[in-house]
């Protein structure tokens, strides 16, 4: 191909690799430069890999070129515009050195072009699809591709017998049978073009591609077995060679051609080594795999245009042509028909009269079919000339004119088109019980069926090819029903993300309204914060009285910043992880996704099941309340809306990925039903407790998960409470400051070690687990309702905290709606954390409240 | 083959089974053959242990809950009818059946819907007609592998009941279940081939 293509790219190269390539020329030094050196040409030095650059980069040009137009690539298949630009692209180089060397070589074809391709299709073949109508695609790839051959070749014989064929035509029966081989190969790379494009169902369509990526082994078998009966000669051919020739074709069958190996391989190879490989990788792996493929695919589209305008390699025999054409068309259906009532026999669900007009219309042949009869042997071959001919007439007009009119003929036909729709837990769980139960009845029923196969399968690689082939670790990814998981979990994290973006810009309108403030000193007292860890001996009690609208306004826009500033912050990471491959920023940035994944879970779960008339009308009532209130009104407004927002998501870290945590919080409370309602306490509390320092304290406090995520133990001890637990007793006379935080502080231990169970292999997990007090499941079941209500029914919430609720214009108004959604919440919620921790937790709050 | 037929006629009310389920004469006379292979005293009715025997049930991790469906209501022995009527629900749907079948009878036993009640109170373990979190979380035990910890579990089961939950009660009704799977061809995926 490389040589092949000089001419072509010399012309086009001569002027711009002339001005090109001189100028890289002085920095090689070692030669004494002559002074002229700057101008030497050194084209065979870089012609190879530049070609092959070349050659890509014309192909994705074309691609990208094809793609700009919607409307040309949804009426043609991508790969008659392949096609076609090879045609005009050899045309003009034809036109131009009056000589066409080049064409799709055979090697080229078979070394590098079709394994690309055939890896990506084995690699993304849907395996569980395949094994399901493994028996259908084998009939179909070896009895029809013999079918295909002999009848195709016997009736093209007899078809010249006939006289039908113009007399210079010089072929025997065998030559002719060597034709049929090469002739009935449905090529991989051609269905996938176009069946990719066409979106038949599934079943159809793993049925038309598994055929054309096995046959390719028949046919290239049956080509050699014929190849060789041809140089032998017809005359010397004699019976006893016929059996070698068929003892030939099962070795050859069972040592499997080279293309079915690769395709194995990307089938086998799949599920291991996506489990091995991080995620990031397994994305490098999916697109460096597609864009191999697909290089390949329009190289090999692009020569097979090329190569056909070279006019000298055939000879025309319109006989010959037509006959062919017609055959293909004809034995297809007709071997399709037939092969489709003995399968329907055997098949739980029968391929109806619609599957086999598509697939005997899918029959494409392509660039497989083209490299054989390019590989044949003129001196053997006498009528290789008018072969190559048929060969191209057929692949151009199966490509061009099937591939054509496929996409109106499904859609005329009706044919069940594939329905994508997003994978659910539940269908995966119950596609697995499914199978479980099938194979269980097989069991029952005593007969060894595919599904009793298949559980064996799958057992066995549960018990050692897993264990021999995978990390340790790794066991769990490949668990479908947790890939799911992980999957919807991802995507609910990503949807978050992009949501974010809408919600700082709402709330960035609250900006204004706020006064400007010193930020060096808030920066250095949270510094020193930091340092001293002594938030613990701050009086409280006086911040307890003083609650000036500037602390809220602090806290606002402390939430808003640590909303806000997230996603640009993640960004960073990711592009610099790019560059520096950690660990631990992977580690980091699981547990942040997951984090956002938890938070918008349950928010979309509340608003989407319960209380979509609440949410919407929420932050009406708050705007009004905005717009009539100044001063300190609107700060508190403004105080409303962010937290609920904003604040939501600081806490998110502590609350969602416990989500049990909502619920106790909401539970405990009756006027605070909503969990963000529960953040706004904690970081006004956290608040009064460093309003000493004059200066927003809650820096300090709310962003503790967030700011530091990976390592969050290590907030915790900067943080006031954790550092004098002791102290605050002895200072604080609202207890209200106490609680909060020690209650962050277990549902911030917990969402680390659900993360940890997340980020990393379980076997670290034990100890976390061990923090865990266990689910008391049996209870729940009983009272799913009442349980997490009852025990504190006359528990009254701490009163700044109430006080603070009701503040809010849109508080009372919330209420009744709040406390209907309530127990339901509760009860969803409600996970992974024992009540009994809480409870005493929010007994002691209780206590003291009271005492307050 | 001689014996064939007095074999088919020693199946009791083979007529009335087979209306009820059916199932062709072959099946019948196969899952007769089977049933009896795997009735070990020749008692004439099968008892948990007689399943139990069956090697690879014991490995299935549903299998425990599809021996139970086998003796509804804490019965201790199944019957042949029992026995090909709990089969019956793997008979492949065919379309003529639907077609011809009189409207005032019962459904088929191999009907979408029982179909998918069978798989229903595979889950739903105490029989009140929901499948509980609880429940949930107890099938996904099975069927996970041990490498995902308890806590993943759980928050799976969380997830899971909550995408099929609609009316938020924490739990997934019969209904619920049966929309979270309209998308599934079960008449295909619930079915065994041979069973006609």
């Amino acid at each position: 191909m490389l040589r092949a293509a000089l001419p072509l790219l010399g012309l086009p190269l001569a002027g711009a690799a002339a001005t090109e390539e001189p100028t890289r020329e002085p920095g090689s030094p070692g030669e004494p430069p002559p002074g002229l050196a700057l101008f030497r040409w050194q084209w065979h030095e870089v012609e190879a890999p530049y070609l092959v650059a070349l050659w890509i980069l014309v192909a994705s040009l074309a691609k990208i070129v094809f793609h700009l137009s919607r409307k040309v690539t949804s009426l043609v298949p991508e790969s008659c515009l392949l096609i076609l630009l090879g045609l005009v692209l050899g045309g003009i180089v034809l036109a131009v050195a009056k000589k066409a060397e080049y064409q799709l070589e055979p090697g080229t074809f078979f070394l590098f072009l079709l394994p690309p391709i055939v890896l990506d299709s084995g690699y993304f073949m849907p395996s569980r699809l395949f094994f399901d109508n493994l028996g259908a695609i084998l009939t179909y790839a070896v009895v029809g591709t013999l079918w295909n051959a002999f009848t195709t070749g016997a009736a093209l014989w007899g078809l010249q017998q006939a006289g039908f064929v113009a007399p210079r035509v010089q072929a025997s029966f065998l030559d002719f049978l060597l034709f049929g081989s090469l002739i009935s190969a449905v090529d991989p790379v051609a269905v996938l073009a176009v069946f990719e494009e066409v979106h038949v169902n599934d079943t159809l369509f793993i049925i038309v591609f598994g055929e054309s990526l096995l046959n390719d082994a028949v046919t290239v078998v049956l080509y050699k077995v014929c190849n060789s009966f041809v140089e032998m000669g017809s005359a010397n051919v004699q019976a006893a060679d016929y059996l070698k020739g068929v003892a030939y074709l099962t070795a050859e069958m069972a040592s499997l051609s080279a293309i079915l190996a690769v395709t194995m391989c990307g089938l086998g190879c799949k599920k291991y080594v996506e489990a091995n490989i991080s995620h990031k990788s397994r994305t490098a792996v999916k697109y460096t795999m597609k864009t191999l493929a697909s290089c390949a695919e329009t190289v090999i589209f692009m020569l097979l245009g090329i190569s056909a305008v070279d006019s000298s390699k055939w000879a025309w025999d319109s006989g010959l042509v037509l006959g062919t054409l017609f055959f293909i068309l004809f034995f297809r259906a007709l071997g399709v028909v037939l092969q489709t009532w003995v399968l329907n026999q055997f098949r739980l669900v029968p391929l109806d009269k619609i599957d086999q007009v598509v697939m005997s219309y899918g029959g494409l042949r392509g660039a497989v079919a083209f490299a054989l009869v390019i590989l044949l042997d003129r001196t053997k071959v006498p009528a290789k000339d008018y072969f190559v001919a048929t060969t191209i007439v057929v692949v151009f007009f199966t490509v061009i004119v099937q591939g054509l009119t496929i996409k109106p003929l499904v859609k005329w036909l009706k044919v069940k088109r594939s329905e994508h729709h997003k994978p659910t837990l539940n269908q995966e769980l119950h596609e697995h019980t499914f199978d479980h139960i099938l194979a269980a009845v097989e069991d029952v029923v005593g007969h060894h069926g595919y599904h009793y196969w298949r559980d064996r399968w799958e057992q066995f690689d549960k018990k050692y090819l897993s264990q021999l082939l995978m990390r340790r670790s790794a066991y769990r990814i490949r668990d479908q029903i947790w890939d799911v998981y992980y999957r919807l979990n991802i995507r609910d994290a990503i949807s978050f993300v992009d949501q974010g973006g809408h919600i700082l810009s709402s709330t960035g309108l609250t900006l204004p309204s706020m006064p400007s403030r010193n930020s060096v000193a808030e920066t250095s007292v949270t510094n020193l914060l930091r340092e001293s860890g002594s938030g613990a001996c701050l009086d409280l009690q006086v911040i307890d009285t003083v609650r000036s609208g500037r602390d809220r306004e602090d806290a606002v826009m402390h939430h808003l910043l640590c909303g806000g500033l997230y996603k640009p912050r993640r960004r960073y990471k990711a592009s610099c992880s790019r560059h520096f491959i950690s660990e631990d920023a992977q580690e980091r940035q699981d547990k942040e996704v997951f984090q956002q994944n938890m938070k918008r879970r349950l928010e979309s779960f509340k608003s989407t099941k319960h209380n979509i008339c609440f949410t919407k009308s929420k932050p009406r009532p708050r705007k009004t309340g905005r717009k009539k209130k100044n001063g300190l009104a609107n700060t508190e407004a403004t105080n409303g809306k962010p937290p609920r927002d904003l604040g939501f998501q600081d806490t998110a870290a502590v609350i969602l990925t416990v989500e049990s945590e909502e619920e106790e919080e909401s539970d405990s409370s009756e006027t605070e039903k909503e969990d963000d309602e529960g953040i706004i306490f904690v970081a006004r509390a956290t608040n009064e407790v460093l309003q000493e320092g004059k200066v927003s304290g809650s820096l300090e406090v709310c962003p503790s998960p967030r700011i530091i995520p990976p390592s969050p133990t290590c907030a915790e001890k900067e943080l006031p409470w954790k550092s004098g637990q002791g102290d605050l007793a002895v200072y604080v006379s609202s207890e209200t400051t106490k609680i909060v935080p020690v209650d962050m502080q277990a549902g911030w231990n917990q969402s680390i070690s659900s993360l940890e169970s997340l980020a990393s292999p379980p076997c670290t997990q034990a100890p976390t687990m061990t923090r865990l007090p266990p689910c008391p499941l049996a209870t729940e079941e009983a009272q799913p309702f009442h349980l997490p209500y009852d025990p504190r029914p006359s528990f009254a919430f701490p009163p700044s905290l109430a006080k603070a609720g009701r503040s809010r214009s849109e508080s009372s108004a919330d209420i009744p709606q709040q406390q209907e959604l309530q127990p339901l919440m509760g009860h969803e919620d409600r996970t992974r954390l024992s009540p009994r921790t809480a409870n005493s937790h929010w007994c002691i709050q209780f206590n003291k409240g009271g005492r307050l | 083959m001689g014996s064939r037929g007095s074999h088919a006629a020693r199946i009791p009310d083979a007529d009335s089974i087979r209306r009820e389920t059916g199932f062709s004469q072959a099946s019948l006379l196969r899952l007769y053959h089977r049933f009896r292979a795997l009735d070990r005293n020749k008692k004439g009715y099968l008892s948990r242990v007689d399943l139990q025997q069956i090697g690879a049930l014991a490995v299935n991790p549903l299998g425990d809950r599809i021996i139970d469906s086998f003796f509804p209501d804490g019965n201790l022995r199944v019957d042949f009818p029992g026995f090909v009527r709990v089969l019956a629900h793997f008979r492949p749907v065919d379309e003529d059946d639907s077609s011809m079948r009189d409207p005032k009878e019962p459904e088929p036993l191999n009907s979408r819907m029982n179909k998918l009640r069978f798989a229903f109170q595979l889950y739903d373990l105490d029989r009140d007609g929901k499948i509980s979190r609880h429940e949930m979380l107890q099938v996904l035990r099975l069927m996970v592998g041990v490498q995902v910890t308890e806590e993943q579990l759980e928050s799976i089961a969380d997830r899971t009941v909550q995408e099929a939950d609609e009316d938020g009660d924490g739990a997934v009704s019969f209904l619920e279940f049966t929309k979270s799977l309209e998308k599934m061809d079960i008449e295909q995926k619930m079915s065994i081939r041979i069973l006609k």
